[in-house]
């Protein structure tokens, strides 16, 4: 009965060819808009780092007091001197901190000309929190940031870039006229949004091309190339040592804590932290600390730009709009055919067959409107470098899961749609279609 | 006209009048906030920054082997002599920052070294003598800088600004009585007071996201180069030369010294670039939405044809039985323009209730303004001609029935 129905179905259809373009492009638009700007919200607000997620915490510490602070939150990131003290402490099973740094780095041979790369300076227990995967070698040791050692870690881009591929572990990479020796070559790795810099606004920047340990960076005087905030009264101005050991913030710092008692000890310890320095006269407040995890911090930051949120509501009132449309028209070539659906159930067709008919006729209309609505949407993956800024764009792409939703979405929009009309088509009484005729 | 055996016909196919109602409400709704969108964003997008636009172009040099600041201010300084003796080139200053350039160096501006909260907060552009020419910018009031009040700072020390030129509309934030020339601000953390001895122009500040909107035109000049691990250069082209200006500069640049780093994407960049940079989020929602209104409009307009096509085909004979009795064809007519009227009525009611329901939602989700009640009026006038001229294709054919058709198929 079937393969019946879709033929009987695509007769109907062909008969009023101008009708079914109207409803196939109506679901095709729809279902395009909507998977569009959802491949952009879906790439902007998912989890950079699944599984992990609640078990990573950012600290956070106010050191400016209720005056000066942001509506009683602290603010976004550490000084260096709270950050160093928090992860000296070793508090929780691993800690990190980091800053922004873009070295130039002079490739090997002189012929070659410098560039800026962008990395981090960081500690060894970065890699292992964040789950970074390496294709050689492997993270500094403890003792490489005890040591203040010239190491770094390179990502799989930099060494095709300046290796063309090649173990580069034990060769040398020159940073800012420092040399560093090359210990570990990352997998390539590039979570977005790149929870751990929100503070200096990097949620959807360039892959991050190299680390090398924070204790060295601070040795050489490598200047963060992230934000440096200094509030609002803070008189930082009398050279490096003394912006370094002042209340600036440029330092987020991370823990990894297993379970929620884990991280309950660990509030307590970061009060117990604020409490000291409010006893030695640093504060002059009571603690006000902070541990989000990277959910929350995502959410606290305001990662999810509103244009793309606005543009998925205002796709899905579109999409809604198409399926009302679709609604309507299907009515109307429902209702045209009463005769025939009078002749049928006069026939002794259960109302359950007419059902089965109209649906799997529905069926391919959403069909059809998915396939257009797939075209379209690999057409506006191309241009949705027009619609949202490069960085953002160029996370949406066309995978497999959103080929099958997108069709899927459109063929169950489309059901769901026709069962109105089709219970309006169930409803037909024989006895009057016959008498009319 | 007849309203009346309108509505009972209506009653006959509730569904489908609930149905065109309905698109036609959901439509005003998205289309109104699309086109407030749309109107906001080109708004901001067509912002005059204050500069000579069609000019001026960036450089940004970054410093290959991190030299100390003493060898850095050397070199900047050679650089400029460098590029202001070029051809084609006006003139040229280093600056940390531009207008629109989006991330930036802002300070708190206070009038009292003790005040506690910041009366306002500005865009810091390290600045010499030859910036506001560079910027074509004018001073409306006080003097330029001269060379020997331009300072070297470096990023860590305090910053001694004993004179400052603010832009106009953070002059007449800080002095509303517009007596803010020869005033002092405190525009460092620190506890020294800078004088006023200039205001400029219209300037618009680095901060181009709508969070920063109060702030959008605060800017302080700071005569002193900032001797950071990069700088960048203002340059301003000869009128009609900015192309070989362009080109022409980083070669002066590499000439004085191949010890910087000059991207290759976006090393040089002229202002029409910082500009569509600066507002790339605001051109991509004004466009969406362009596209979302014309095509929902589309199908909004489709729908309706296709529906009242089918009403048309299924009261043939209701229709030849009228015009046997006497109906004329302009009375055909009239019955579908003014049975599409009535739902369009009750469509756009319920829809303008949407509209402002989801702008006052937006308000409070997205720090969005509230929608001006014209937009509203516009999208109700749009959608019942829309309506009417969908509704006449069908209503003419209507019309046309024969009045035989009164005797066929019975």
């Amino acid at each position: 009965m079937f393969a019946y129905y879709v033929r009987l179905g695509l007769r109907s259809l062909r008969r009023h060819p101008a009708l079914t373009a109207l409803m196939v492009m109506a679901i095709g638009f729809g279902v395009a808009a909507s998977m569009i700007t959802w491949s952009v919200f879906r790439a902007v607000s998912g989890d950079p780092i699944p599984g992990k997620s609640s078990q990573l915490y950012t600290v956070l510490v106010d050191n400016r007091g209720p005056q000066y602070n942001d509506e009683g939150e602290p603010p976004e990131a550490l000084t260096y001197t709270d950050a160093t003290a928090l992860v000296a402490a070793h508090k929780a099973t691993r800690q990190t901190l980091l800053y922004d740094v873009a070295p130039s780095v002079l490739p090997e041979g002189n012929q070659s000309l410098p560039f800026i790369a962008d990395g981090y300076a960081t500690n060894a227990d970065f890699f292992g929190m964040f789950d970074v995967p390496f294709e050689y070698g492997g993270p500094w040791h403890a003792s490489d940031d005890e040591g203040r050692a010239a190491v770094a870690v390179i990502s799989h881009e930099l060494n095709q870039q300046l290796f063309n591929g090649a173990d580069s572990v034990g060769r040398e990479i020159t940073m800012d006229r420092h040399t560093y020796r090359i210990v570990g070559v990352t997998a390539h790795w590039d979570p977005k949004p790149r929870f751990y810099d929100l503070f200096s606004g990097n949620a959807f920047g360039d892959p991050v091309q190299l680390y090398l340990p924070f204790t060295r960076a601070v040795d050489v005087q490598m200047d963060t190339a992230g934000r440096n905030n200094c509030g609002s009264n803070v008189d930082f101005g009398a050279g490096r040592e003394a912006w370094l050991h002042g209340e600036c913030v440029w330092v987020p710092v991370w823990v990894e804590l297993a379970d929620q008692a884990a991280a309950k000890s660990y509030r307590e310890f970061l009060t117990h932290y604020a409490a000291e320095q409010q006893r030695s006269g640093r504060f002059h407040w009571a603690p006000n600390v902070r541990l989000r995890d990277v959910n929350d911090w995502l959410d606290h930051m305001h990662v999810v730009p509103p244009e793309s949120r606005i543009s998925l509501m205002v796709a899905l009132g579109f999409f809604v709009i198409c399926l009302v449309n679709t609604i309507g028209l299907l009515l109307a070539k429902f209702m045209r055919r009463a005769a025939e659906i009078g002749v049928r159930r006069a026939l002794g067709a259960p109302r359950r067959e007419i059902y089965h008919q109209f649906l799997v006729e529905a069926g391919a209309v959403g069909l059809a409107g998915g396939v257009l609505g797939l075209l379209l949407t690999a057409l506006g993956m191309l241009g949705v470098g027009l619609l949202f800024e490069p960085e953002i764009a160029r996370l949406a792409h066309l995978d497999l899961s959103l080929v099958a939703m997108t069709l899927l979405v459109a063929i169950v929009a489309t059901v769901l749609a026709a069962f109105y009309p089709t219970w309006r088509a169930a409803r037909v009484q024989p006895a009057w279609q016959l008498k009319s005729n | 006209m007849q309203i009346k055996p309108i509505l009972t016909a209506m009653r006959h196919h509730k569904a489908g009048t609930v149905l065109i109602a309905l698109q036609i409400a959901l439509t005003l709704a998205i289309v109104c906030n699309a086109l407030f969108i749309i109107q906001q964003r080109t708004a901001r997008m067509s912002r005059p920054s204050g500069v000579d636009e069609a000019n001026l172009f960036v450089i940004r040099s970054d410093w290959a082997d991190k030299s100390d600041a003493q060898r850095i201010d050397v070199q900047m300084q050679a650089d400029l002599i460098a590029l202001r003796q070029l051809g084609s080139v006006q003139d040229a200053a280093p600056t940390n920052s531009f207008p629109l350039r989006g991330n930036g160096w802002d300070n708190y501006i206070k009038l009292q070294p003790d005040q506690v909260k910041m009366t306002t907060d500005a865009a810091m552009f390290f600045s010499d003598e030859h910036t506001l020419a560079t910027l074509g910018t004018h001073l409306i009031a006080g003097r330029n800088f001269t060379a020997s009040e331009i300072g070297a700072q470096r990023p860590r020390d305090a910053m001694h600004a004993a004179q400052v030129i603010i832009s106009k509309d953070l002059a007449q934030r800080l002095y509303p009585d517009g007596s803010a020339l020869g005033k002092t601000i405190y525009v460092s953390m620190g506890q020294a007071p800078s004088t006023i001895i200039g205001i400029t122009d219209t300037l618009q500040a680095h901060m181009s996201s709508s969070w920063a909107d109060a702030y959008a035109y605060n800017a302080v000049l700071v005569p002193a180069r900032l001797l950071n691990d990069y700088t960048y250069y203002l340059v301003r082209a000869r009128p009609g030369q900015l192309e070989a200006a362009m080109h022409d500069a980083p070669k002066a640049l590499y000439a004085q010294s191949r010890m910087r780093i000059i991207d290759r994407k976006d090393g040089v960049m002229s202002f029409a670039q910082v500009r569509q940079r600066a507002y790339e989020r605001d051109r991509g929602m004004a466009i969406l939405m362009g596209i979302v209104s014309v095509v929902l409009l589309a199908i909004t307009a489709a729908g309706i044809v296709g529906l009242t096509s089918f009403w048309v085909g299924q009261r043939r004979k209701q229709i030849g039985v009228r015009r046997a009795l006497g109906a004329t064809r302009g009375d055909i007519l009239h019955y579908f323009l003014t049975e599409n009227l009535l739902i369009g009525l009750g469509g756009v009611l319920v829809g303008a209730v949407l509209a402002i329901g989801i702008n006052l939602w937006m308000v409070t989700q997205f720090e969005m303004a509230r929608l001006s009640l014209a937009y509203v009026v516009a999208g109700v006038v749009v959608l019942l001609l829309l309506g009417q001229g969908a509704v006449l294709a069908p209503a003419l054919r209507a019309s046309r029935v024969s009045p035989v058709e009164a005797t066929r198929s019975v």
